[in-house]
């Protein structure tokens, strides 16, 4: 057993908080940069320029990326020799609250999805646990804008259906969303699984780095064929055209039932915010 | 921004908005007043009764924000757009009221893009996301009015090279449909 303080979690994730909402991850500005030079749309290239820099100064100035500091999605992996000093998820909570007060992010989190009250604090976290291996807690946090989560669809498809079907789904998902979420995007799509399952495979594909394909050959090639065709949709920056609507496309798959093929796309916007740290 | 940016300054005069098309890139300087969905509906009623609004609606821009609280010294949080469309039930009336330009993100629907047809104006999309810069363009900030609702409350800003792009013109034209054809090779039925 290993013993760690409710207290070192709290801090961790106020840390993680302000870390993940001022600092791009080092592969998405990477791939924004790459985007540029690959950019023949005027506007789009300018809108390009415009993010990058915008990242540039997020990260000197220690302000957030953007104003919508988002939902806070906590991906725990705890080691199943972890035993905590206290409550898990009101640490995790505190430490949202301590770094959206100390970091001045905006709490954009209502109590209730019809009174709408904001809880002034953007608590609760979104918290998916998961008990693995070990004596150490794996903590990412991703903070998650609405214009993007709300573009977001599943889709219960027949077995019949098959690789097409997800295909065409996927194409017709960020078509649909159009400038909304921001783009350009970075697309998680979960494969599998149950309705749940797939929503959450969908939203973990988001944090995978960019330039990871997926292991399994035949994933890796449907990964490079769906970013292509998505990319021919002309949506491009902001929506205003180009050839850059995706940066990105991850697939995370679960076996399933042999009645069920659920499809659930997750999109992420340009201001693809996670940080990670091991404690 | 890399093509070259036609600087304008507000109040905006119809002739000024006019002039531009959709995919033109803008700097826009001088005072802007934000307002997301709530000040909205409560604009409206004021223009429905009859009354003033908070500010001088002739020739103005408004921008579609809710800021981060700002970091000290700042005047301003990160300060990025938000989803237009939003904003479309209420916006026929203000054009008519003589609003002249709008700031947000996304695409408007046929009655907003009617009304800045008949009325002159123009709906310029700011980089959604770009929040920092953004903030960075705005050297003074006034709560004007509805304080209570918090970051929707109407700010007075002063602004400096704010970067846009025209996304709907006064003349019908819409970036989101028009200028996306020259890049798409597949249309999906
Ligand atoms: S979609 Fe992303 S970049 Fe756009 S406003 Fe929301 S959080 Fe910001």
């Amino acid at each position: 057993m290993r013993e760690v303080s409710t207290e070192l979690v709290t801090r961790t994730v106020r840390d993680l908080c302000l870390e993940a909402n001022y600092r791009l991850p080092p592969d998405v500005e990477r791939a924004l940069a790459e985007a540029r030079t690959r950019e023949t749309s005027p506007a789009g290239r300018d809108i390009l320029d415009v993010i990058c820099e915008n990242a540039r100064i997020a990260r000197d100035e220690e302000v957030p990326l953007c104003q919508d500091t988002g939902f806070t999605v906590v991906w725990a992996a705890v080691g199943r020799e972890v035993h905590f000093d206290g409550d898990f998820k009101a640490a995790v909570d505190e430490g949202v609250r301590q770094g959206y007060r100390e970091g001045y992010l905006r709490k954009s989190i209502v109590e209730d999805p019809f009174r709408r009250k904001n809880t002034g604090d953007n608590t609760p976290a979104a918290i998916h646990f998961m008990l693995v291996e070990g004596d150490r807690v794996d903590l990412l946090i991703e903070p998650k804008g609405g214009g993007c989560e709300n573009m977001s669809r599943i889709a219960m498809l027949k077995p019949a259906d098959g690789v097409e079907g997800a295909r065409e789904f996927i194409l017709r998902t960020i078509d649909e969303a159009g400038p909304n979420p921001c783009p350009p995007t970075i697309v998680g799509v979960g494969v599998g699984g149950t309705f749940e399952l797939a929503a959450l495979l969908a939203k973990h594909a988001t944090v995978r780095p960019v330039g990871e394909y997926h292991p399994d050959p035949f994933y890796a090639e449907l990964e490079r064929n769906c970013l292509e065709e998505i990319n021919q949709l002309g949506i491009g920056p902001q929506g205003l055209g180009g050839r850059t609507t995706a940066l990105w496309l991850a697939i995370e798959t679960h076996p399933c039932h042999i009645a069920s093929l659920p499809v659930a796309v997750n999109v992420q916007c340009h201001s693809a915010r996670w940080k990670r740290a091991v404690i | 921004m890399g093509s070259n940016p036609i600087k304008l300054t507000t109040p905006l005069s119809e002739e000024d908005v006019r002039a531009l098309r959709i995919g033109d890139s803008v700097k826009l300087s001088g005072v802007i007043y934000t307002a997301r969905d709530a000040a909205h509906s409560r604009l409206v009623e004021l223009l429905e009764a009859g009354r003033e609004l908070p500010f001088p609606v002739e020739g103005a821009a408004l921008y579609y924000v809710g800021p981060c609280p700002a970091k000290p010294p700042r005047v301003i949080g990160s300060a990025g757009p938000t989803t237009s469309y939003r904003m479309d039930p209420y916006t026929p009336p203000l054009l008519a009221a003589g609003l002249r330009a709008m700031i947000g993100k996304g695409k408007r629907g046929p009655a907003v893009r009617e009304s800045m047809q008949e009325h002159g104006a123009v709906y310029f999309a700011a980089v959604g996301g770009a929040a920092a810069l953004i903030a960075r363009c705005v050297k003074e900030l006034e709560i004007i009015a509805y304080e209570d609702l918090g970051t929707e409350a109407v700010r007075r800003l002063v602004v400096e090279d704010f970067p846009l792009i025209v996304a709907n013109d006064a003349h019908g034209g819409d970036a989101y449909l028009e200028n996306r054809k020259p890049y798409q090779s597949l249309v999906l039925d």
